[in-house]
């Protein structure tokens, strides 16, 4: 479906270059519970955030204003995966327009852009191709890409390559034993898969170190890395009868669970619990297939 | 303490890594010195390893400055960010192109060794579905190629350094797995020596024979018989 909203949104930013106060509007009419292609899917800036100066600077620093280069991210409501590449561009003030995929029926579009592994998230920056694909790629890009909106990746190189670290381990370790101890057909298998995902979200907790978020005081790339874990794991909690993350266990990471889902950028990306809970429930038996392969893939 | 942990860097190694071997060859070619230690993997490992690496108990770690970074392609940006005056830079300034090879180097992380180790494993069916996956892979990477001279372009950079070490296992894939690199994948198999001919990938790459012995030792571990 075409939008062309980009005259709409030239003149909403001119206006704004000539009005001082907070011109804050959040053009969206979707629910919660799905999202809709619609020309009113634009995130504004205000002033406060760079609006009144919009212009998307590459790293080399060329200030040309590039307006026509239409963000759009292809993604589905329940992906905590595309959740990041959402927040991501949230966090950078970053205008763009989302692309409800179907993923029981890929769209041409999906296929033509990320035809390797043929899933969401992609980003396409207006006509720079190939498009990006792969959410911690996409999130690195935003923030190279978008020099307004406060860097995700801290500057120190240590501080960068712990984050990026401790990103892959939640990919790899943290998801992995909590998908066994969800789904795994064997019960002596989900409970050795339990005890080892709840010492993996003991392990990411200790990153914490007394700070609030990850990133220190603000919402950073690990905290959008770890989105998944504060909004969706217990959904699969929920439905697989398991519990892994506990106030008990894990007191700091559960406080940073409810202070990353109440932060005002990352809040309007999460889809509804409910929404979310009844979509996933249906989705049972493939969450246990993918367990399955799992198991036959692990050497 | 290791001579040489807190003045410059230190790389906890094994010989045959081809993990290890990625960071070897990027501080080469930036001509960044570095220590390597061999580490004891096979038996008990190093205090040392375990303390600098508590999470995976694995290498490779580079330590500089007091510090520990693990995960192979998290040390090469980790070089590229902290030497940001050492040439050649091995992934480029425009952030679609590091994108890419950001992308390229994690579809090579999540496919060609894991794979590999399931076809030298497995047999039967294990090994046939791995084989047909290893072929699928190549034949995306002689793809992304293409006529290019390296996966980045005219320059060795990111995705180069993340796949050539695994060059040397091609031999052990195509025995287990009954192909061609040369027949099937050409433009790959060119590619490989166009980076073999670079004296930090000549240096540093286990010989594809020794590569195949140490399969036949990690064989033995598992009590696998071929």
């Amino acid at each position: 479906m075409h939008v062309s909203y980009s005259s709409w949104f030239k003149h909403l930013v001119s206006l704004s270059d000539s009005l001082t106060h907070m011109v804050v509007t959040v053009a969206k009419t979707l629910t919660r519970s799905h999202r809709e292609l619609s020309w009113r899917e634009i995130y504004t800036l205000s002033p406060a955030q760079g609006g009144d100066k919009l212009a998307y600077r590459n790293r080399a620093g060329s200030a040309e204003p590039r307006m026509s280069e239409t963000v759009k991210l292809i993604g589905i409501f329940s992906s905590p995966l595309v959740h990041r590449a959402e927040v991501a561009l949230r966090l950078k003030g970053v205008p763009y327009e989302f692309i409800e995929e179907d993923l029981s029926n890929k769209s041409e579009l999906l296929l033509q852009h990320n035809p390797i592994h043929k899933k969401v998230p992609v980003l396409l920056h207006g006509d720079r191709r190939p498009a990006i694909c792969e959410s911690l790629v996409i999130v690195q890009y935003v923030d190279e890409a978008f020099v307004q909106g406060p860097a995700l990746l801290p500057a120190d190189p240590h501080a960068r390559a712990t984050a990026r670290f401790w990103a892959r381990f939640i990919d790899e370790k943290c998801w992995r034993s909590a998908w066994m101890a969800l789904w795994a057909e064997d019960g002596e298998a989900r409970e050795t898969a339990a005890r080892e995902a709840k010492a993996n979200l003991t392990l990411l907790e200790t990153q914490l170190q007394g700070k609030r978020f990850f990133g220190g005081d603000r919402v950073g790339f690990l905290d959008v890395a770890a989105g998944g874990i504060a909004h969706w794991l217990g959904v699969f909690e929920e439905i697989a009868g398991v519990r892994l993350l506990g106030d008990d266990e894990h007191p700091a990471l559960c406080r940073w669970a409810s202070d990353y889902t109440a932060d005002e950028a990352v809040r309007p990306c999460l889809p509804d619990r409910e929404a979310l809970l009844a979509a996933m429930a249906t989705k049972k038996e493939r969450y246990v297939s993918i367990a399955r392969a799992m198991t036959r893939k692990r050497m | 303490m290791v001579a040489g942990e807190e003045k410059g860097l230190v790389l906890l190694d094994f010989w045959v890594s081809p993990f290890a071997q990625r960071c070897r060859i990027a501080l080469a070619e930036k001509g960044l010195a570095c220590e390597s230690v061999e580490q004891e993997l096979l038996g008990e490992k190093g205090e040392l390893l375990l303390r600098s690496n508590p999470v995976h108990k694995k290498v490779p770690v580079l330590l500089h400055a007091g510090h520990a970074v693990c995960e192979s392609l998290v040390i090469l940006e980790y070089i590229e960010d902290a030497f940001p005056e050492a040439t050649p830079r091995l992934l480029p300034t425009d952030p679609l192109a590091r994108a890419h090879a950001r992308f390229w180097a994690d579809y090579v992380d999540k496919t060609v060794y894991v794979i590999g180790t399931r076809l030298w494993k497995l047999k039967g069916e294990g090994r046939a579905a791995a084989r047909a996956e290893m072929l699928e892979t190549l034949r995306t990477l002689e793809a992304e190629l293409g006529g290019k001279a390296f996966f980045g372009g005219e320059e060795f950079g990111f995705v180069d350094v993340a796949l050539i070490p695994l060059t040397s296992w091609f031999y052990s894939y195509e025995k287990h797995g009954e192909f061609s690199v040369q027949e099937e994948f050409p433009r790959l198999a060119e590619w490989a020596r166009r980076c073999g001919e670079r004296e930090t990938v000549a240096k540093i790459l286990t010989k594809p024979e020794d590569v195949l012995d140490f399969i036949g030792v990690l064989k033995k571990c598992y009590g696998i018989v071929e």
